[in-house]
């Protein structure tokens, strides 16, 4: 073969290499939405979504699960975005490349991708040991501590692409530093700084680790947030690990649900960046 | 000073700066509370691990051991499943994430790249827990009755690796840990490599094209060079993920406390025995043993995570020159 021949062979394996590649990761996607749908469709019906959590054999549903997730996502949502909103500010138009701002972007960006079943760790340290149980504020907490980051980073990076004239038109009529960012840097980031918060939201909903020994799980129906609160990843984890049919129907009911919700706030949040792009 | 305020204005202005510096103060405390978090979970996971530490010292590490009978503890187990583990991820996550990032900038059609992007870093969105089901209920029995059988019969026949594939095909085990980790882990490894490849000048890429490079020779001879210390970051970054994973793990691995050389066999890692044993741990020397094996993990993490923000800080300062 001559040398270009032998280059040319070459280059084809490599690219038909690259395609399959490709044609790996989008198969890998589309089995598990498959799974998901397959063996999920079975378990829904409408009692899935008011129903508690059954001893097995009998009929149940996820309700006290679905409502504990969206409780403790929901507190955690509030209470990490005003922090991760705060240091995204002082980072983006205080912070600059100082030394202080530097650490704090460098920290952030490890705990980003920080093992989440650590953070579970550290809040049964800080706050199940000293209280002596369970409860769904330290679930909350655990959650909040993997909003801040993603919401540090995405506040950021947002604030940095409004364009400096914006803020300088602002100082020139004479506002104030905090009134230029509170009320003209945040409007025009606002719509990047939502799709932070959704993929934020998106992130922890699924999150399993840092649940286990903060929120533990909960059979029954509570509201009550000093006590065990049952939520949907702790529940998947459980039923699915169990060896009864009706209590693996309703994980898999479960993680399709979980995962339907998740993949549109993604796909939500993409759109909205997508759009506040072009808009701006 | 040439003009005079008025008093209120004076006031007023007064205000505003004091306003303005309660506003930073404020953003900055938060700022630091990132700080303090991080020292935070050191501190309580540290606290955590004493007990077991001032026990068996350094063996802690080193110990097979893991008896909560007689509260004999040891960390070389889960240590030596997360290692096994993660390897294995980044032997099937690095090729398939390389593949994926030059698909992206070299061959795919510019109307397909978005969606196709989007799609690769859907998978990242998908929640440990579901490819922990996933992995249990599909992958591990497709691995059982197809790869594994053939890995034993071809592979595991050899001389000295014949060892890593030796055994009954179970199913669950490191493999099928490390295979689950590695899908999880490319989406990650694939979205970096694919933006720093962006980083790489048109004129370099298309000066090789002009000499009659093929896409195969730019990939290899320009792009992988110029952006090598940021790759490497993303490999980085992707085995930080593989190192910490819980969930996915804890469905597949098998849970087993010991070390053995096949792969196929079961095992465990960090994040797994304490996802597993947390809660029913009882004796604080083994929630004791659990923070110390937690803390092992965060500081290993820590480590990889660290170095790969510098390697891609580094590449990001070169480009901004």
């Amino acid at each position: 073969m001559t040398l270009y021949g032998r280059r040319r062979a070459n280059n084809a394996l490599y690219l038909a290499l690259s395609w399959m590649a490709t044609g790996i990761g989008l198969a890998i996607l589309f089995l598990i939405l498959w799974t998901l749908v397959r063996n999920g469709i079975p378990a829904l019906r409408f009692g899935i979504f008011v129903e508690n959590t059954p001893p097995p054999g009998s009929r149940g549903g996820l309700g006290n699960a679905i409502y504990g997730s969206v409780v403790m996502t929901a507190i955690a949502t509030l209470v990490g975005t005003p922090v991760g909103v705060l240091t995204g500010t002082y980072l983006a138009e205080f912070g600059g490349a100082s030394r202080v701002a530097s650490a704090v972007r460098f920290i952030n960006d490890v705990l980003l991708s920080a093992p989440s079943i650590i953070i579970g760790l550290f809040v049964y340290g800080l706050l199940v040991v000293p209280l002596h149980h369970f409860s769904a504020w330290a679930g909350s907490v655990a959650l909040a501590i993997i909003v801040v980051p993603v919401v540090v980073r995405t506040t950021e990076d947002m604030l940095r692409l409004v364009p400096a004239t914006l803020r300088e038109a602002a100082v020139a009529l004479g506002a104030p530093q905090w009134k230029v960012i509170v009320l003209v840097t945040y409007r025009a980031a606002l719509q990047g700084m939502l799709t932070g918060v959704m993929l934020a939201v998106a992130r922890i909903a699924g999150e399993t680790a840092p649940l286990l020994f903060t929120s533990l799980n909960n059979q029954f129906w509570s509201v009550n947030m000093n006590a065990p609160m049952a939520n949907l990843p702790v529940v998947i984890f459980q039923f699915a690990l169990s060896p009864y049919a009706d209590w693996q129907e309703l994980a898999w009911g479960g993680a399709m649900l979980i995962t339907l919700t998740i993949l549109l706030l993604n796909i939500l949040a993409r759109a909205l960046a997508s759009w506040s792009n072009h808009t701006s | 000073m040439g003009v005079s305020l008025s008093v209120p204005t004076r006031r007023r202005i007064d205000r505003q700066r004091l306003l303005d510096a309660a506003f930073r103060a404020t953003t900055q405390s938060f700022a630091l509370g990132v700080l303090v978090l991080l020292g935070g979970i050191m501190v309580a996971l540290a606290a955590g691990a004493l007990p077991v530490f001032r026990k068996f010292g350094w063996g802690f590490l080193t110990s097979e051991a893991w008896n909560p009978v007689k509260e004999n503890f040891g960390a070389w187990p889960a240590i030596y499943g997360t290692l096994m583990t993660s390897l294995i991820a980044m032997l099937i996550g690095i090729p398939l994430a390389l593949g994926i990032a030059v698909f992206l900038t070299e061959l795919c059609p510019p109307i397909m790249r978005r969606p196709i992007g989007t799609l690769i870093e859907l998978l990242a969105a998908i929640p440990s827990i579901i490819y922990g089901i996933w992995g249990l209920f599909v992958l591990a029995p497709f691995l059982q009755l197809t790869v594994q059988p053939a890995l034993v019969s071809t592979l595991g026949e050899l001389p000295i690796i014949g060892a890593l594939f030796a055994g009954p095909p179970l199913g669950l085990g490191v493999l099928t840990a490390g295979v689950i980790l590695g899908f999880m882990v490319l989406p990650f490894i694939a979205s970096v490599m694919r933006d720093v490849f962006a980083t790489v000048p048109p004129m370099l890429r298309e000066s090789a094209y002009g000499v009659g490079a093929t896409t195969a020779e730019v990939v290899r001879h320009i792009v992988l060079p110029y952006t090598r210390v940021g790759v490497i970051g993303g490999i980085m970054l992707g085995l930080g993920r593989a190192l910490g994973e819980t969930m996915a793990v804890t469905f597949v691995i098998g849970n087993a406390h010991r070390v053995k050389t096949s792969l196929l066999a079961p095992g465990t890692t960090i994040s797994a025995t304490l996802a597993n044993e947390f809660t029913e741990a009882v004796g604080d020397l083994y929630t004791s043993a659990l923070f110390a094996l937690g803390f092992i993990l965060f500081v290993i993490t820590f480590i990889v995570l660290a170095a790969a923000k510098l390697m891609l800080l580094r590449l990001e300062q070169r480009a901004a020159k």
